[in-house]
């Protein structure tokens, strides 16, 4: 690759205004929009099915994993099905043959997750931009291959099957109580993914995605830095894994697909790069759709989704928040003027 | 040693699609700086396209040969236009989620049209039947899929070295403003080199048919294999593309032959390779170093 492609001039990555935009907003709209966030998330099971309220949570923690990366590093992962995957069948595997309680199985699927990470990180960060995107599509397709060759343990094509939901002898089967129960964790995880965005080692990052060189020259090791924030979204994502194999109590093959990781670059775009709460929104949107469009019979499910890429990459490429953030702004600023 | 030559044969022949999916990508990035995600797709396509035109239209291999990489080409440069040009001057990942969309949407409507169980291809009856090399005997097709991909392999260096065309195209690769300067429109080759890219997916999709069952899938796992072939050759270079292409060809066939006792490492072999050239040339064996970050 020559170097044109590289210099942050020429890149002019989309994430900058959404951090911008978050970072100036007065106090009091973030605590409101807090607030609002988690009376939605406390009701959602009651508007929707339990079921796609608990896929709407798993993937919400997946979307922020892959956002800590494109928005805040600039890095577009593209084989985060790999972590997503691994670990919802380290997860079912715990789960089925150990026989811990739930939460225990996801956090060792998703040190697992964070453990896979190390190796795949270490190489990926040596290159950058699109060549990125491909050797991480790349190793997830291995992760992929390994997945189906070993089915001695990972059962091949017919996945695991049921994976239980132990809790300390409490009934979980319910998908509505189960939601409850998995809330607290995705509240941590992504509380987590915020302190992170937000602490020194956050601003690190965004130094590093708006200008590599400049970082470099200020004696920070960005290699380190870049498989640190790797291996954090790994274990990010790979929670989410666990919580959805756990969820789904079956783990196909599907989870470590292509099309898992290019969905979950999706939902990204669409919510908005760089804004996390843009992942949250975009997984509760394409979660929403697909089961709307798969209860009403439509079967070429790729179609919408491709469709909805194909848009939102051409028309709407700083997704809802994004605009949505920019739109308020503007408004306040008009005001105070 | 017969085994031997055979496995090494295979190789060479499954090589041969690497290389063309491999320099039609090469040719794409370097003129646009895109990585063109929906390139399997258009393989898929070229192999469904020629299955299609056999089976509905009577039409046989040989002018499939020559009607799905023109139509496909086409196609390819009606969506440059539409599409594709239009994200060009942002960060090349978006035209990756685009083409990304764009192959999630041809495979789909593939699969609504035909669904997704295999068809079969009938091997055209003039390469029916095998070629005698003394130490084994060797299927026909095969023989001329190797000779067809080397030919163009060969014939699109030549292009590129050895005529104005290809001058001009290089230069625009390398230097578009220089080249702009001396007065030639580098934008009007934009789309024509981004259909010609296209076409040779579309000409590896049609070799496919006879070889490979034809499914609305068939383009997708492949293209990640090409991913990783393109990031151990170096995707700035044609050359190292191709070679890349003809040696994984190799190495994978090696591997199924000789590791067939550990199935995860046969069918994984690629993206070995791939992590050791990363760990020793990051940049690919044929890649320049691109700018430190």
């Amino acid at each position: 690759m020559t170097s044109t492609v590289d210099t942050p001039a020429e890149a002019a990555h989309p994430a900058r205004s959404g951090l911008v935009a978050v970072a100036r907003a007065p106090g009091w709209v973030r605590y409101a929009l807090l607030a609002a966030g988690l009376v939605v998330a406390l009701w959602l099971p009651n508007g929707l099915y339990p079921a796609v309220a608990v896929d709407i949570l798993c993937w919400a923690l997946f979307a922020v994993a892959v956002d800590l990366l494109l928005g805040f590093t600039g890095l577009m992962s593209f084989g985060h099905a790999a972590f997503w995957g691994a670990s919802a069948y380290v997860t079912g595997l715990v789960a089925i043959h150990v026989g811990l309680p739930f939460p225990l199985a996801v956090l060792a699927g998703a040190l697992a997750a964070a453990v896979l990470a190390v190796p795949i990180g270490y190489l990926a960060v040596k290159r950058t931009g699109i060549y990125f995107a491909m050797v991480t599509l790349a190793f997830a397709q291995m992760v992929y291959y390994i997945a189906n060759e070993w089915r001695s343990v990972t059962q091949g094509e017919n996945g695991l099957q049921g994976v239980p939901r132990s809790f300390f002898g409490l009934d979980l089967t319910d998908d509505y109580y189960f939601y409850y129960a998995i809330l607290p964790i995705v509240l941590l995880g992504l509380a987590g993914a915020w302190r992170v965005v937000h602490s020194p080692f956050g601003r690190v990052l965004v130094g590093i995605r708006d200008n590599p060189a400049r970082a470099r020259a200020l004696g920070y090791p960005v290699h380190r830095y870049k498989l640190t924030v790797f291996v954090l979204s790994g274990f990010i994502a790979g929670l989410g894994g666990g919580l959805f194999a756990v969820g789904h109590r079956f783990v196909s093959l599907e989870v470590l697909h292509w099309t898992t990781s290019g969905k979950a670059v999706i939902v990204v775009v669409l919510g908005g790069i760089g804004t996390l709460w843009g992942g949250v929104l975009g997984a509760g949107l394409v979660i929403r759709l697909e089961d709307w469009l798969s209860f009403s019979g439509f079967e070429a499910i790729g179609l919408v989704t491709g469709g909805i890429f194909v848009l939102v990459v051409l028309l709407f490429r700083r997704g809802i928040w994004g605009t949505a953030s920019a739109l308020a702004l503007r408004w306040w600023a008009s005001r105070r003027r | 040693m017969t085994g031997f030559l055979q496995n090494t044969f295979n190789g060479l022949v499954s090589g041969a699609f690497y290389a063309l999916l491999a320099l039609g990508l090469a040719v794409i990035f370097g003129m646009l700086r895109v990585v063109n995600f929906a390139h399997g797709a258009f393989y898929m396509l070229g192999a469904f396209g020629a299955y299609v035109l056999l089976t509905e239209a009577g039409v046989p291999f040989w002018a499939a040969l020559v009607i799905m990489p023109v139509g496909l080409a086409l196609l390819g440069m009606a969506l440059e236009r539409a599409f594709v040009h239009r994200l060009t001057r942002l960060d090349p990942l978006y035209n990756f989620l685009l083409t990304f969309g764009l192959t999630l949407i041809l495979q789909d409507l593939v699969k609504l049209r035909y669904g997704v169980q295999s068809s079969p291809y009938e091997t055209p009856s003039a390469l029916n039947g095998s070629v005698d090399f003394g130490l084994f005997d060797f299927p026909t097709y095969r023989v001329f899929i190797l000779g067809f991909a080397v030919a163009v392999c060969v014939g699109v260096w030549w292009v590129l070295t050895r005529t104005r065309v290809g001058m001009v195209v290089r230069a625009c690769t390398e230097r578009p403003e220089l080249t702009r300067a001396f007065g030639i429109d580098v934008g009007r080759w934009v789309t024509p080199v981004f259909g010609f890219g296209i076409g040779l997916a579309g000409l590896a999709g049609v070799l496919a048919a006879p070889m490979r069952a034809v499914n609305p899938l068939m383009g997708a796992d492949l293209i990640i294999v090409v991913f990783a072939v393109v990031v151990i050759g170096g995707l700035g270079s044609i050359f190292g593309s191709v070679a890349a292409g003809f040696g994984i060809g190799l190495v994978q066939a090696w591997g199924e032959a000789y590791l067939s006792d550990f199935p995860i490492i046969s069918q994984t072999i690629v993206f070995i390779v791939m992590a050791v050239v990363l760990l020793w040339r990051p940049a690919g064996l044929f890649g320049r170093e691109e700018a430190p970050a």
